[in-house]
């Protein structure tokens, strides 16, 4: 049953309301102004018969005199294998000049959670070829992982290479108030690679209407849960959930709502965690992985928005200079693939080099407060450049097990097997024969 | 309580989960569960508040659908849970829907307007009466028993029964169903209720079918060496582990739940990931109880809202989870608690709050969140049953503090009511020095109170001991502060002992590998054994002309303590690691 109105009464923010009868909560409604041009928008809140409008567009421009047309359902995206290769705004329409997928099923967006004992533990090793993640903290399927950076640094380059380098069945690309530039960028980068067959991108830019923000991440997720019910192993990449947030804001506070934070509504953590929880391993079919970009104001690892993220994902990358930080980055499933999926050795190599690597910036830290430097410091700086060089910088390109033996002769470079604190049975079976000799005799 | 069918009402207001209903005819009661239609569904829902005719219920499942004149039903009842034999092993949302069938029935997902009976119907028990027809009994008297996996399950007399009533009839030992009747009993004005083993309790009710509380008198032995020996809980006390992201809490509340010496856990995983659960639904079935030698789930409840799910389902779930632990309580149990997180609890009452259109108190929070923490933790505790028989609940809440700040008004709150505070640290996580419970900023009630108790049970001198240590712990922090500016060559040799003896101390005892089989959970046996060795260490008086001999002396001295953490009570291992550290004891001091 579809009804019309016309006539709104107040405009407040993004939010428009008028007076209706026999409306749902959550219904999409697509209102109509005199000049013709029109936008969708959906019920967020009803008090008798006013009744509040978000509106996806915005209401600039928007007139008391536009029809409103209530559509009988709540917002939907249209499912098919058809998607695949396709772009769509953040209301769910074509941008690639191809026309819209008008006979696929709809599928409700923000659905229900799925139950807990359907999820099975992971246990699939992502390898991504970047060895600051393979080798220091795997990325493991149907996890929910947050990149966090700041302004200028390349997160997104980042995120994209993972993308291409993960081997998912399916990628679904979700942006967040992007820069143009940065749109196309990833869209280049998907043909290019080669992936485009098989991604689906929801965009939305800075030039576009706030509101349509808040509806990217359950566009992207609602579509993955569709491919992944259905056996695919999909991985969701969204950037960047800070202006999803921030649209949260604004519309909490056009909404009059009490603020908890810095302005930002109480159910921030609720808001962002039903979308990161999406990520899931179901039994019996396929997985969801997420892998998002939360760009960090001011560097702040204890704004809102990273602090929540936090709690809710399983670790974070931590992007800092260019580089990914070994010691604030974390992911928390790591156990359940490390030496398990991977390589035997891989505990140990892991461990000791990181132990090594802290070692070799306390050695730094000190040469710089001008104290004397030691044969043993020397050794330390050595092994920092060279892990610097061989596994920090996101140039590198390898795969797991070459960046283990990478890391063995590396460490044989600069010590002796006494020096690097590995269980004896791994380390006979891994040193390096020649340069164990060559530094012994040395 | 209301008759039900004489309340109507229809929907006029949705905000978020919220929806205003205006009474057309009878009188609601505050916090009665009321349906919400939505099409095809009923929603389950609950009153907070009552202006008039107009009342404000919280739905507890996605209110996405709901229309303005849909009508709702009132139930007459309080938001209740069922108790009932066949609660064990089970795994339930937050309004105690069980989510195994809920699985079979509906799929992937979870469908909103489903709700199942918390316990098997069908299945028939074996019940042995306890009582004879003549006798008397009061709330919560056991009437007969049954056998629930590895313990007697007692059937009771009514939790709310007021005063005495009489046994009127009591069934034969066989087999019945939970709602089948098992006993009739008459009250003291003669009216008669057939007694069923099934009973439903309002869970924002305490039971209180118990002579008195009585302080905890002994410790609850997690396995954990940094709670048990320096930050000890009370058996049927209360503790809050606080803790920003990636510290470590979720970790340590696992371990807890594994290797705690209680009868029953209830987990109740509320607003947390998913993810978590499903670590422990695979793994519990197949771990064992030391106590039982079943399988570890068999004396495990677990309560799952996790964060995807409705927010007001969040809040009652910890209810839920209190009621169940006051039910095995009611039947002598010690039971132990864990609530993951406190604080996402808290945001749920926020949320609402924020809806209802609240004055906010600090960081938006409603200004009644102290007193309802309190109310929360205040449900924990040690009793004596009316039987003469005890039970406790011990209370283990996890806090989520924004930003790791412990300034925060949950924190504060939480601190206000338990007995002890294991602070995690976020600097102690970073240098990977797990469980990263910061021995210096937490503390224990439990400690002094249960002074006397702690000598007699564990060693005559222990809390002396566990003190003294704890000096050397606070000294030596002071000796690293003072090597950072001044360097080492800025301190003298004692400074320096004093200094690796906690260092010692902190490395050797104080962390745990939870990942290892050994390490991962230390008996109190154990530690009574470990810290003796311990504390000689500490207090033995060492010379040396040099620092580097004082450094190279606690390196071997630690490495020997380090390594006996890994070897088994009573393995050669143990023996000969122990020997090497009287060895070297020996040897380090003066003569």
């Amino acid at each position: 049953m579809i009804k019309t109105y016309t006539g709104i009464t107040n405009i407040i923010g993004d939010i428009a309301e008028l007076d209706a009868t026999g409306v749902a909560f959550g219904e999409l409604a697509l209102i109509t102004n005199p000049s013709g041009e029109s936008t969708l928008a959906q019920v967020i809140r009803i008090d008798r018969e006013k009744v509040s409008l978000q509106v996806f567009a915005g209401t600039k421009g928007l007139s008391t005199q536009a029809t409103v047309r209530f559509m009988g359902h709540p917002m939907q995206v249209r499912f098919s294998d058809q998607l695949l290769g396709r772009v769509f705004t953040g209301s769910g329409a074509p941008m690639d000049g191809k026309p819209p997928l008008e006979s696929a099923p709809a599928v409700e967006i923000a659905g229900p959670s799925v139950n807990p004992v359907r999820r099975v533990v992971p246990a699939n090793f992502i390898e991504t070829r970047i060895p600051m993640i393979d080798l220091f903290n795997p990325l493991v399927e149907s996890q929910k992982l947050p990149i966090f950076s700041e302004a200028g640094e390349p997160f997104n380059e980042l995120l994209a290479r993972i993308g291409l380098q993960a081997k998912a069945d399916i990628i679904i690309f979700g942006g967040i108030g992007l820069k143009f530039d940065e749109y196309i960028f990833f869209r280049r980068t998907f043909e290019n690679g080669g992936v485009m067959d098989r991604t689906v991108m929801f965009v939305h830019t800075a030039a576009d209407p706030v509101v349509e923000r808040l509806l990217v991440p359950d566009l992207a997720l609602a579509c993955a849960e569709q491919f992944g019910i259905r056996g695919k192993r999909v991985l969701v990449l969204l950037t960047d959930m800070t202006a999803f947030a921030d649209a949260l804001k604004e519309i909490s506070v056009a909404m009059e709502q009490v603020p908890s934070n810095l302005g930002f509504p109480g159910s921030l953590y609720s808001d962002l965690a039903s979308r990161y929880e999406k990520a899931v391993d179901f039994q019996e079919a396929g997985s969801i992985t997420v892998l998002a970009v939360t760009t960090m104001p001011g560097g702040d690892v204890t704004h809102p928005v990273p602090d929540n993220t936090g709690y809710i994902t399983e670790g974070q990358y931590y992007l800092k200079n260019g580089v990914i930080n070994p010691f604030g980055s974390l992911s928390r499933l790591k156990q359940l693939v490390i030496g398990k999926v991977t390589r035997e050795d891989h505990n140990s190599v892991m461990n000791s080099m990181i132990r090594l690597y802290a070692r070799a910036l306390e050695s730094k830290k000190k040469i710089s407060m001008g104290f004397e430097k030691t044969e043993t410091d020397e050794k330390y700086l050595q092994y920092g450049d060279l892990f610097e060089q061989r596994f920090m910088d996101l140039k590198v390109d390898i795969p797991l097990n070459q960046a283990l033996d990478y890391g063995w002769q590396t460490m044989a470079e600069c010590f002796s097997p006494q020096e690097v604190n590995i269980k004896r049975d791994i380390l006979e079976k891994y040193w390096p024969k020649s340069t164990s000799e060559a530094s012994a005799e040395s | 309580m209301n008759d039900g069918n004489s309340i109507t009402g229809v929907v006029i207001g949705i905000n978020g989960n919220m929806v205003t209903v205006e009474v057309t005819s009878g009188k609601p009661m505050q916090n009665e569960v009321v349906y919400v239609h939505c099409g095809q569904d009923r929603l389950k829902s609950e009153i907070i508040r009552i202006q008039g005719n107009i009342v404000n219920v919280q739905v507890f499942e996605d209110t996405k659908g709901i229309k303005v004149g849909e009508p709702v039903d009132f139930s007459g009842e309080l938001l209740s849970v069922e108790l009932a034999p066949g609660l064990m092993g089970m795994i339930y949302d937050g309004l105690q829907n069980p989510l195994r069938k809920l699985n079979n029935r509906d799929g992937f997902f979870l469908v909103r307007g489903q709700y199942l009976p918390a316990v098997d119907l069908e299945k028939k028990w074996l019940f042995h009466p306890k009582v004879k027809p003549g006798d008397t009994v009061r709330a919560g008297s056991w009437l007969g028993w049954v056998q629930e996996l590895h313990y007697p399950h007692m059937i009771m007399a009514p939790l709310d029964l007021i005063g005495t009533a009489k046994v009127k009839e009591i069934q034969p030992e066989a087999e019945y169903t939970v709602q089948d009747t098992v006993a009739v009993i008459e009250d003291t004005k003669g009216r008669t209720q057939n007694i069923a083993m099934l009973q439903t309790w309002p869970v924002k009710k305490p039971i209180k079918a118990f002579t008195e509380r009585i302080y905890p008198r002994e410790l609850l032995a997690t396995g954990i060496r940094i709670i048990d020996t320096m930050f000890p809980v009370g058996r049927g006390g209360t503790a809050c582990i606080p803790g920003p992201f990636g510290a470590g809490k979720t970790v340590l509340q696992q371990l807890v739940s594994r290797y705690a010496s209680v009868d029953v856990v209830i987990v109740v995983a509320c607003g947390e990931r998913a993810g978590e659960v499903v670590d422990t639904i695979y793994e519990f079935p197949r771990l064992v109880d030391p106590k039982t030698g079943g399988a570890l789930m068999d004396r495990t409840i677990i309560i799952c809202n996790t964060s995807s799910m409705p927010v007001a389902a969040r809040e009652a779930s910890v209810y839920t989870g209190i009621t169940l632990a006051e039910y095995y309580r009611q039947m002598g149990r010690d039971v132990l608690l864990l609530a993951d997180s406190t604080s996402r609890w808290a945001q749920a009452l926020r949320e609402m709050s924020g809806r209802l259109e609240e004055i906010p108190g600090e960081e938006a929070f409603p200004a009644y969140l102290e007193s309802r923490v309190a109310n929360l933790y205040e449900r924990a505790g040690l009793v004596q049953l009316r039987s003469g028989d005890m039970g406790a609940i011990t209370m283990i809440g996890t806090v989520s503090p924004a930003g790791g700040n412990f300034e925060e008004p949950v924190t504060q709150a939480t601190l206000k009511v338990v007995g002890a505070f294991l602070g995690l640290s976020r600097k102690r996580s970073d240098e990977r020095k797990y469980p990263a419970i910061d021995p210096l900023d937490s503390w224990s009630l439990y400690m002094e109170h249960l002074h006397d108790d702690l000598n007699a049970q564990l060693d005559p001198n222990w809390v002396e001991m566990v003190q003294q240590i704890a000096r050397y712990l606070r000294e030596s922090a002071e000796v690293g502060r003072m090597m950072t500016v001044v360097g080492e060559e800025g301190i003298s040799i004692d400074d320096l002992v004093t200094y690796l003896k906690g260092e010692m101390f902190d490395a050797a005892y104080l962390q745990q590998n939870a990942f290892d089989a050994v390490d991962a959970s230390s008996s109190i046996e154990r530690q009574i054994k470990d810290l003796k060795l311990m504390h000689r260490a500490v207090v033995t008086s060492f010379e040396f002309d040099t620092k580097p001999k004082a450094r190279q002396f606690f390196a071997n001295l630690q490495d020997a303590f380090y390594q006996k953490n890994y070897c088994a009570l009573g393995s050669d291992e143990y023996a000969s690691y122990q020997a090497r550290i009287e060895e070297l004891l020996a040897s380090g001091s003066p003569a």
